[in-house]
């Protein structure tokens, strides 16, 4: 008889689990259908958790606990997030550190509170004004529960950046058996503070783009911080030189370190055929992958983790087959249009759907068309 | 060290700005504080003219959003732990209108700060718009007329919300004797100082004098206290377990099952009667027999009334998808839960509908199996009794694998299991 221990257990759980011991150390929280299992894991398990009155005032006050040096943590759900989206900008032009988990649910507005959806990618695409990606991850299974928050801390923190992780109704609610004794051991973040001597520049890259950090409070250096556009120091500027270029350095910070903060599965089986897929709906990419191998089809399988900024490894990939099959639980296929815009791309097709899952039949027989 | 909190030489406001006042009696105020070093303070500011003072500041400064100062420098203040940090929030009346909410947040948890409301009872930096702190009849250029309504009462809403220490004073000549107590405070403290803005606020109210307008609004100027007692520590810090993992037993493998392949089923039953306990049972159960099971529930968003559903799918390979196309079988144990299943059951080509035997099964494909789920033990059993039947009859997995979770779980301490197990026989 097997006598290998498994846990019935939700991603919620995992999520929280792995957030904490990466280093997060405070939750701010405001409560939302389906992130609430989230928010009750997170106050059990955060040295520090404090609810707040509203979303705004949860990411501002993440905000200034992170310029304080600690790593808050928070989960929503559109309707909140989309509260929190003037705040994510001035943390993301401050360069403050943290972790927003979206739990994707059926929308538009308030929608459906316990459906399931992938709809949120267009708007965490364009979260900020002008064009500027927050790194976001993915969370296909429950490994990725475990994986990517540990990665979505530490990119955080590297990058000096609030990060999005994304995931949704049907990964964090449902429950499941995995196997958590064999999980990857997490190590804690390791954050480096302004140590020199010289006047502390808030804002002047190291030569990876992104800044020091220092604290504000810290009885060393003057620390400023600013969410309008500034120079090296964080004064205001309108529009010099010095000020735009740093207003494109926080572009390329991003996609200069992808990198090193590009996850993905990818299965090559032939050049013919590519099922594309992210989040829930990769698992049914899954099982429409076995099905079709065992009918003797050759099918890769490439799931995305990383969403944004969009790795290039993805187009390079998606070029190699003659025949890509993107699944997503949405409307139009948003990370379809997304590589490919509005023309699209010949031998490149979605399976879509709103208020259900996809369903793995529906992929198998896209692949097979 | 250079004690020069802020440089009041060049500031960046209109001749005769009252936020000039302010901030000369602020950097009086903070000199005179003879402990507290330029960066043991964080200036917060955000947008409105006040908020291009944050260049004058040697100290730590940061400059966020329209009106969510107050509640960035809440975060920063809850952030910081050393105790003799100051946190000032510099914000005006059209700030602390969008940002009434952080304003009395911050006062109610007694956040250990200090704001300071620079009120001229207009947005200057816009063109001059009446915010919520403009008083009834004062002219501004889009109502030249005069604010038909009154303001907020700032103080006396701060004071309200718990704040140990509010203020509203004139900001005429030098009161950093006031600014000194406020900073002083532990805990939340708050100053309304009413200045006129020269450029839009004088034009318009040429022969009005600051402390007639705030006497006809009803805007005392006076200091309200609170006694500080109920929490002077606002950190949040409690104690916590180790590890989410360490809460939830592991299962161990201890039955058998020849089950092989992928089963699916529905039980739809009443909020309250236990049906999402007995489903994630059965799951257990199912994963003692070194089976996969997922579990996940259905119900209204008013937890404890209308129908409970909850699917399980039953695998002897890991689970991908999680959905259920067409269940194998569905569960049905009341009215509530039929209401919510009966499409799904009309569309089941095959397969089978356990129903309790007071219920009238929908037309479909699938076998129906009608028995007593309730009448015998109750609706609180009826769940876990039909689950039972439909193990006896399907035998997916032996009938004490569920018992055992049963008794293991706190359920088992609430319904006899050995009475619901000797239904079987009959
Ligand atoms: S516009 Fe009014 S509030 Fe702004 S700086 Fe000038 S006088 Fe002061």
């Amino acid at each position: 008889m097997k006598t290998m221990s498994k846990r019935f257990i939700d991603g919620s759980r995992i999520i929280v689990e792995s957030a904490v011991r990466t280093g997060a150390d405070i939750f701010i929280g405001y409560p939302i259908t389906p992130a609430n299992l989230i928010y009750l894991y997170a106050s059990r398990r955060f040295k520090n958790v404090i609810p707040a009155p509203d979303e705004i005032t949860t990411l501002q006050w993440m905000a200034g606990f992170s310029a304080t040096g600690k790593i808050p943590v928070t989960a929503t759900s559109f309707p909140g997030f989309a509260l929190m989206v003037e705040s994510i900008g001035m943390a993301f032009m401050m360069e403050l550190p943290m972790l927003i988990i979206l739990v994707q649910r059926l929308g538009p507005s308030t929608g459906t509170a316990t459906g399931s959806a992938q709809g949120d990618v267009m708007l965490v695409n364009g979260v900020n004004s002008g064009g500027y990606h927050l790194p976001t991850f993915c969370v296909s299974n429950f490994e990725d529960c475990w994986k990517l928050p540990s990665a979505a801390v530490k990119t955080a923190v590297k990058l000096r950046t609030p990060v999005i992780l994304l995931t949704s109704k049907e990964m964090v609610m449902t429950l499941q058996d995995f196997d958590t004794d064999s999980l990857e051991e997490i190590k804690p973040v390791e954050r480096e503070f302004y140590e020199g001597q010289e006047e502390f520049m808030p804002y002047h890259p190291k030569e990876n783009k992104v800044p020091h950090f220092l604290h504000v409070g810290n009885p060393r250096h003057q620390v400023r911080m600013t969410a309008s556009t500034h120079d090296r120091k964080a004064t205001l500027q309108h529009s010099t030189q010095e000020a735009i270029s740093n207003t494109k350095r926080l572009r390329e910070k991003m996609t200069e370190n992808l990198k090193d903060y590009t996850y993905y599965d990818y299965e090559e089986d032939g050049n013919e055929n590519l099922v594309f897929s992210f989040g829930t709906t990769s698992l049914a990419s899954r099982d429409a992958v076995k099905i079709l191998r065992s009918n003797g089809k050759k099918v890769s399988l490439l799931v995305a983790k990383t969403l944004f900024p969009i790795p290039d490894d993805y187009l390079r990939i998606i070029t190699k087959h003659k025949k890509t099959v993107i699944a997503e639980e949405n409307l139009t296929g948003q990370y379809r249009e997304l590589l490919f815009g509005r023309m699209g791309k010949n031998e490149v097709r979605g399976v879509n759907a709103i208020g259900r899952m996809i369903r793995p039949e529906e992929i198998v027989e896209e692949v097979k068309r | 060290m250079n004690r020069e909190f802020l440089s009041v030489d060049n500031m960046p406001f209109c001749g005769g700005c009252g936020h000039r006042t302010v901030a000369q009696s602020l950097e009086k105020a903070l000199g005179r504080m003879k402990d507290l070093n330029p960066l043991d303070v964080v200036v917060v500011t955000d947008i409105g003219c006040i908020g291009i003072i944050d260049k004058q500041f040697k100290t730590h400064t940061v400059h966020g959003l329209h009106g969510r100062s107050t509640a960035l420098a809440a975060g920063i203040s809850m952030g910081l732990s050393e105790e003799n940090k100051k946190v000032i929030t510099l914000i005006g009346d059209g700030g602390a209108t969008i940002g009434l909410q952080h304003v009395i947040e911050a006062a109610q948890r007694n956040i250990d700060m200090t704001v300071i409301v620079h009120n001229n009872m207009l947005y200057g930096m816009t063109g001059g718009q009446p915010s919520g702190l403009t008083p009834c009849g004062f002219k501004t250029p889009i109502m030249p007329e005069g604010k038909p309504m009154r303001g907020h009462d700032l103080c006396k809403l701060v004071h309200a919300a718990g704040a140990p220490y509010a203020r509203r004073l004139i900001a005429i000549g030098d009161f950093s004797d006031v600014i000194e107590e406020a900073l002083k405070i532990k805990g939340f403290s708050f100053i309304e100082a009413m200045e006129i803005c020269p450029s839009y606020g004088l034009k318009y109210n040429p022969t009005r004098k600051l402390h007639e307008i705030a006497e006809e609004a009803g805007l005392e100027i006076k200091l309200w206290e609170n006694k500080i007692g109920q929490r002077d520590d606002n950190s949040y810090r409690h104690v916590t377990i180790n590890s989410l993992f360490d809460e939830i037993q592991p299962l161990e493998v201890n039955f058998k099952s020849d089950f092989r392949g992928r089963y699916s089923l529905l039980l739809s039953g009443s909020a309250g009667e236990g049906v999402q306990s007995a489903a994630e049972l059965l799951s257990k159960a199912v994963i003692s027999c070194g089976l996969s099971a997922t579990k996940k529930g259905t119900y209204p968003v008013t937890v404890g009334v209308g129908f409970s559903t909850s699917e399980v799918i039953i695998s002897s390979d890991p689970i991908l998808f999680t959905g259920i196309s067409s269940p194998d079988a569905v569960i049905v144990v009341s009215k509530d839960g039929l209401n919510k299943v009966k499409s799904s059951v009309s569309e089941m080509r095959q397969g089978f509908l356990y129903i309790d035997s007071d219920l009238n099964a929908p037309e479909t494909k699938a076998k129906i199996l009608s028995s007593d789920f309730r009448k015998p033990f109750g609706a609180k059993s009826a769940a876990l009794l039909a689950l039972l039947l439909f193990l006896s009859r399907e035998k997916l997995i032996p009938v004490e694998a569920l018992s055992e979770q049963v008794k293991a779980s706190g359920i088992g301490k609430k319904i006899d299991i050995e009475k619901l197990l000797s239904c079987l026989k009959d």
